[in-house]
């Protein structure tokens, strides 16, 4: 019985080699008609079951150019992201003498983190995780509605991907250009474009590194430093980390780190759902498919007319007509290519389209297309979003421009005095977010004292005046002894320090060593 | 060698080897996987070269970059006597009261003291100075010999019962082991000590030990049992004692006398240091 079977096995991968080996570029010379005017593309889906091997070379992928509404939206979504990205560094903002003038500056030296008119300090890193967790069910939300649009439109990976190669077809030409260059021997115009493609990507990849680390200095200074040689060698290495991994990835890898390094993917296939749009292969309308001639009845078959232009376009080189897949970043090209077809055989646009496998379903049978976007799950993403930006928003506007930390020493956490009096020590800590010195009341309450003692700067009853340099933390250790005939009264000390503007209290536990 | 044996549902050639007819197929390595490997050889060579790396029967090659973590850490040190200098120094000429008045300064040798007190001291005396039985606390107000900056700062340079030839010095005979007392007077003793600092005793006991607590131990401890600090002698009267509070804990001092040790650190430490030192466990709270 097996010995049969490896036979038809074997059979099976001749026959395909024998496809393969008919389909490459070089057997395309007489042009393959899909219909009137449209050529038949013979691109070939990369990841298709039936070519697909543990390990095997990359398949190089030249991507077509497109054009149409989603090109456009993509051409835009990547000029407003570069800009951001590279031009941010560069805005300047107002904020005295004390502190930088950079609209958006993480100081890592003093620990600070600047967005216009927010100042940020490491004690309220809740901001940062808040805004991590926006991005995280906005992302949730998105992919529920729409699918993968982050994928296609604005992740990183995706735009510097899409420049590159957009670079590499402005230097090699469009597709077939660029498939004849790679078969084509070695010439000097070769070498030429290859040489200038490359150092094309390496400047935009060291621009890309120099634009990072202009977010953590004062840019123009930096600027000046990285030109004349003086800045620190992290920098140099931070740049030329980002200009390896910008050209590896952007140029290099491209699709290959969407399919196998992002989690993105995997996390998104959990996500999804039958109501979630994606780019789909309206296989209702498009099958059975086939070349079409002129002239030909479109009765009995489908609108697809295999020209192979949607897998031409595919910058992850993929055939979307295979169904719904991993590799598939939802950027929407494919409906560029297909709707460019569709118009010039007087077909109706759509055939590929933002749609769901269920409503393919629902057309089969006959019922009409459905689309939800009220569901359980987008409902609950939109009230995540709605309850976190609330609270972010909520405890934003009620920041304080001034802090109190208060830690009491626990080794030993308590004193006992020869006289049976006890005592505690509290390490403070006072934050003064203004950008100008202020002088604060420290008082303290909540018990019968019978002495106060800021080290090194004298009693605290009836008030310590403490000084407080703009934009910094002063630390004071306090000692707070009692009596031993007033411990019983004694379980919670409260420290508040204010000034004519502000006022801020802290209770803390006040620890006798006796039971309660 | 055999000829290839190529596996026929795979298309991979095999490594030719067999267990119990299972063969192992030789599938090629993934070529970034290789590439890295590759690297990685190179860049063993090249570390070879300009590091050191191998053995050999008295040294080692020390590679071309004449590279040594030993320097490094004697250059990070000399550095960081350098940066520490100015204000060294200025702890060398301040009073230990003008330390204390200064800001600048206080903080310094407040950094200082924590930083020494963590290396030095925190074996016996705990991690926030809060004693162990046998160590004092020095978060309290009970000073053996004295609590102001400068009986702290004696103490830490001279020791207690340490080789230092100034050393404080103070003895707490062995009565019982040695039979200067016998057991029952030793029994006595121990009540009327907890009698003095206000618990409850044995006052028959404590009455026959009147007597002999004067004959033994008012010396030191005074007539009142209030200890003094010119002796060493500690307060009997008070709730703190360092080898224990119990009946039997202080019977047990009566009959053995502990006698502990700190080390005297001169010699150890600069007088800089022993500076901020005593700044730090005066400001732990306790000082006087």
């Amino acid at each position: 019985m097996s010995t049969i079977w490896v036979v038809e096995t074997n059979a099976h991968i001749m026959d395909k080699h024998t496809v393969i080996s008919r389909a490459t570029p070089g057997a395309a010379a007489a042009p393959n008609m899909a219909a009137e005017g449209v050529a038949r593309s013979d691109a070939q889906a990369s990841n298709s079951a039936a070519n697909r091997k543990l390990y095997k070379s990359r398949v190089p992928i030249y991507p077509k150019e497109a054009e149409g509404l989603y090109r456009s939206i993509k051409w835009a979504m990547m000029a407003v992201t570069l800009s951001i990205y590279y031009l941010v560094p560069w805005l300047r903002w107002d904020r005295g003498a004390a502190a930088p003038g950079q609209a958006v500056l993480v100081d890592l030296e003093r620990q600070r983190l600047y967005f216009f008119f927010i100042e940020i300090w490491p004690q309220e890193v809740y901001y940062i995780t808040g805004l991590l967790i926006l991005a995280a069910v906005a992302l949730f939300l998105i992919n529920a509605l729409f699918g993968r649009l982050w994928c296609g439109y604005s992740c990183p990976q995706t735009v510097w991907t899409d420049l590159f190669i957009w670079v590499e077809t402005k230097i090699e030409g469009d597709r077939g250009a660029r498939i004849r260059l790679a078969a084509a021997p070695w010439s000097v115009s070769k070498v030429a474009k290859r040489v200038s493609k490359h150092a094309v990507w390496l400047a935009f990849s060291v621009a890309t590194g120099g634009a990072w680390v202009f977010y953590f200095s004062d840019a123009p200074t930096l600027l000046h430093q990285l030109v004349t040689g003086t800045a620190g060698l992290g920098t140099y290495a931070a740049i030329a980390g980002l200009t390896f991994t910008t050209y590896t990835l952007g140029g290099l890898m491209r699709e290959q780190v969407c399919t196998y390094m992002c989690p993105w993917p995997r996390i998104q296939a959990a996500m999804t759902d039958n109501d979630a749009l994606g780019v789909t292969y309206r296989r209702d309308r498009g099958e059975p498919r086939g070349p079409h001639r002129k002239g030909e009845s479109w009765d009995g078959r489908g609108s697809c007319i295999d020209c192979n232009q949607c897998v031409a376009v595919c910058p992850m080189g993929i055939d979307i007509r295979d169904g719904a897949q991993l590799e598939c970043i939802n950027c929407g090209l494919c409906i560029d290519a297909c709707d460019d077809v569709m118009r010039r055989i007087g077909q109706p646009t759509g055939l590929i389209a933002f749609d769901t496998d269920a409503n393919i379903g629902r057309r089969e049978r006959g019922e009409p297309a459905r689309y939800r976007f009220v569901r359980p799950r987008t409902v609950l993403y939109g009230a995540v979003l709605v309850l976190v930006s609330g609270i972010l928003l909520l405890t934003f506007t009620n920041r304080h421009s001034l802090d109190l930390d208060v830690m009491r020493d626990r080794n030993p956490d308590h004193v006992t005095l020869t006289d049976g009096g006890v005592r505690n020590a509290y390490t403070l800590k006072v934050m003064n977010r203004s950008n100008q010195a202020r002088t604060l009341r420290l008082e303290v309450s909540g018990l019968k004292a019978r002495a106060v003692t800021a080290i090194g700067i004298g009693p605290v009853e009836g008030g310590l005046p403490v000084r407080v340099e703009a934009d910094r933390i002063r630390t004071l250790r306090v000692l707070v002894t009692v009596a031993r005939d007033d411990l019983a009264a004694s379980r919670s000390v409260t420290f508040t320090l204010a000034d004519g503007a502000e006022s801020r209290a802290t209770t803390t536990a006040f620890v006798t060593g006796e039971k309660p | 060698m055999s000829k290839k044996e190529i596996d026929d549902v795979t298309g991979t050639q095999t490594t030719g080897h067999e267990w119990d007819g299972i063969k192992e197929l030789d599938t090629p390595m993934p070529k970034w996987w290789l590439g890295l490997f590759y690297l990685c050889i190179v860049w063993a060579i090249g570390y070879w070269v300009l590091y050191p790396a191998w053995p050999g029967i008295t040294g080692y090659t020390r590679g071309l970059l004449n590279h040594s973590l030993r320097d490094e850490v004697t250059a990070n040190v000399t550095a960081l006597k350098q940066a520490r200098a100015g204000q060294e120094a200025a702890l060398g000429k301040a009073s230990l009261a003008e330390i204390q008045r200064n800001p600048d300064l206080l903080q310094f040798a407040m950094a200082q003291g924590r930083m020494l007190f963590g290396d030095n001291c925190v074996p016996c005396h705990g991690a926030g100075g809060q004693g162990a039985p046998g160590y004092p606390n020095l978060n309290d107000d009970v000073w053996l010999w004295g609590g102001t900056l400068a009986d702290i700062q004696h103490t830490i340079t001279v020791g207690v019962r340490a080789d230092h030839p100034g050393t404080r010095q103070s003895q707490m005979p062995t009565f019982g082991r040695d039979g200067i007392l016998k057991e029952q007077q030793v029994d006595d003793l121990a009540a009327y000590v907890l009698h003095l600092s206000g618990r409850d005793a044995n006052p028959r006991a404590v009455d026959r030990a009147k007597v002999l607590f004067t004959e033994n131990c008012a010396a030191c401890h005074g007539p009142g049992g209030k200890g003094s600090r010119e002796m060493g002698a500690p307060d009997l009267t008070d709730n703190e004692t360092l080898y224990g509070s119990s009946l039997a804990a202080v019977r047990d001092q009566i009959w053995n006398g502990h006698n502990g040790v700190m080390p005297s650190w001169s010699g150890r430490l600069t007088p800089e240091e022993i500076k901020a030192l005593a700044v730090y466990v005066h400001n732990l709270g306790g000082g006087d």
